[in-house]
């Protein structure tokens, strides 16, 4: 959940549909780093781009309004 | 299997240049548990393996994704577009599968209407040749209508997935005459996907000459999937070496199996 007092050094985004404020400079890796997620088994959409390079993770600076999503494979059929 | 005095007793069974040796493809949704799931595919003997895409549950993601419980490195992982509702959908949920970084197979499903989740056969012809102009390897998940087959081929499957019956509804294979159609009609491998029940369903799927079966909750919501598992397995594998085997012809008459000479005076 978002944090209700919004500081200036946050960004919001939204991930998976709730909002989050994150600080700002936060990287994917950061991101997915505070989610416990292994960068590995996921895979992450920005504003509707899939991000494929896995090893630009770092480098990608998350802004204001970023939309962001987290998908990995689940049971199915 | 083969030996000096077993001549081999099927053909390679091969989708998109890519050759597997089980005619079963299992789904891994709807188990009792993970433990049971990994149990039941393994007895199974199935290669090809099917997974959904979806939102990592950020409050619980310790133990959702399927890649937890089984190895990507010993099953092959056929990414579906379960789910999707619009060509547009389904495209977004491939590319999102492929970037996960297996393979470039998508098991594509557009579906048209939630009561029945039979498929939109429109939607289904787009996002073919939109996936398949990208290089994805698309089997595409279908009604048994032959005319549907035959677009899809031409838009670049690389197999069609008629279904037996409803997602999920064990009604078994409710058209044989339509699934062998496609089949005589097709080149690519004809894969029948969905509503096969129980072991008996799926052989006699196989006995109508089609590559191979893809299942899911038939095994998954069997009283003991394991068990299930393994029935399906023989049964795909008794219902393929029939059809390779050839039935006898049907007779409305009895015809004794035993001499007729030779009998007491």
């Amino acid at each position: 959940m978002a944090h209700l007092g919004v500081r200036s050094d946050a960004v919001a985004i939204t991930v998976n549909g709730d909002s989050r404020d994150i600080p700002a400079g936060s990287t994917i890796t950061s991101l997915l780093t505070s989610l416990e997620l292994d960068p590995r088994l996921v895979v992450v959409e920005r504003n509707r781009e899939i991000l494929r390079d896995r090893d630009s993770y770092g480098h990608i600076e998350l802004t204001d309004g970023d939309t962001i999503e987290i998908v990995h494979f689940v049971g199915g059929g | 299997m083969a030996t000096a005095t077993q001549p081999t007793l099927d053909t390679p069974f091969v989708v998109g240049e890519r050759e597997f040796q089980s005619r079963l493809m299992v789904g891994t949704g709807k188990y009792p548990s993970n433990a049971m799931m990994v149990q039941a595919i393994e007895a199974s003997g199935a290669e090809v393996v099917t997974v959904a895409v979806r939102r990592v549950d950020l409050d619980r993601t310790k133990d959702a994704g399927v890649l937890h419980h089984l190895d990507p490195a010993r099953y092959f992982l056929l990414a579906n577009t379960a789910g999707c509702y619009s060509a547009d959908d389904a495209v977004r949920y491939a590319r999102l599968a492929r970037a996960a970084g297996f393979n470039e197979w998508v098991k594509l499903e557009v579906i048209g209407d939630q009561e029945s989740l039979l498929p939109d056969t429109a939607g289904l012809l787009d996002a073919t040749r939109v996936l398949a102009a990208e290089g994805f390897k698309v089997m595409a998940y279908t009604n048994d209508d032959l005319i549907t087959a035959l677009r899809l081929e031409d838009a670049g499957a690389v197999a069609v997935m008629p279904l037996a019956s409803p997602i999920g509804s064990g009604l078994g294979l409710l058209n044989p005459f339509a699934i062998r159609t496609i089949k005589h009609r097709l080149s690519v491998p004809v894969i029948v996907d969905a509503g096969v029940g129980t072991a008996s369903d799926a052989c006699i799927t196989m006995e109508q000459g089609v590559d191979g079966i893809l299942m899911n909750t038939g095994i998954a919501a069997a009283g003991d999937p394991v068990r299930m598992a393994i029935a399906m397995r023989f049964a795909v594998e008794a219902g393929r070496l029939a059809h390779l085997a050839g039935r006898m012809p049907r007779r409305e008459i009895a015809v004794p199996s035993s001499p007729i000479a030779g009998m007491l005076g």
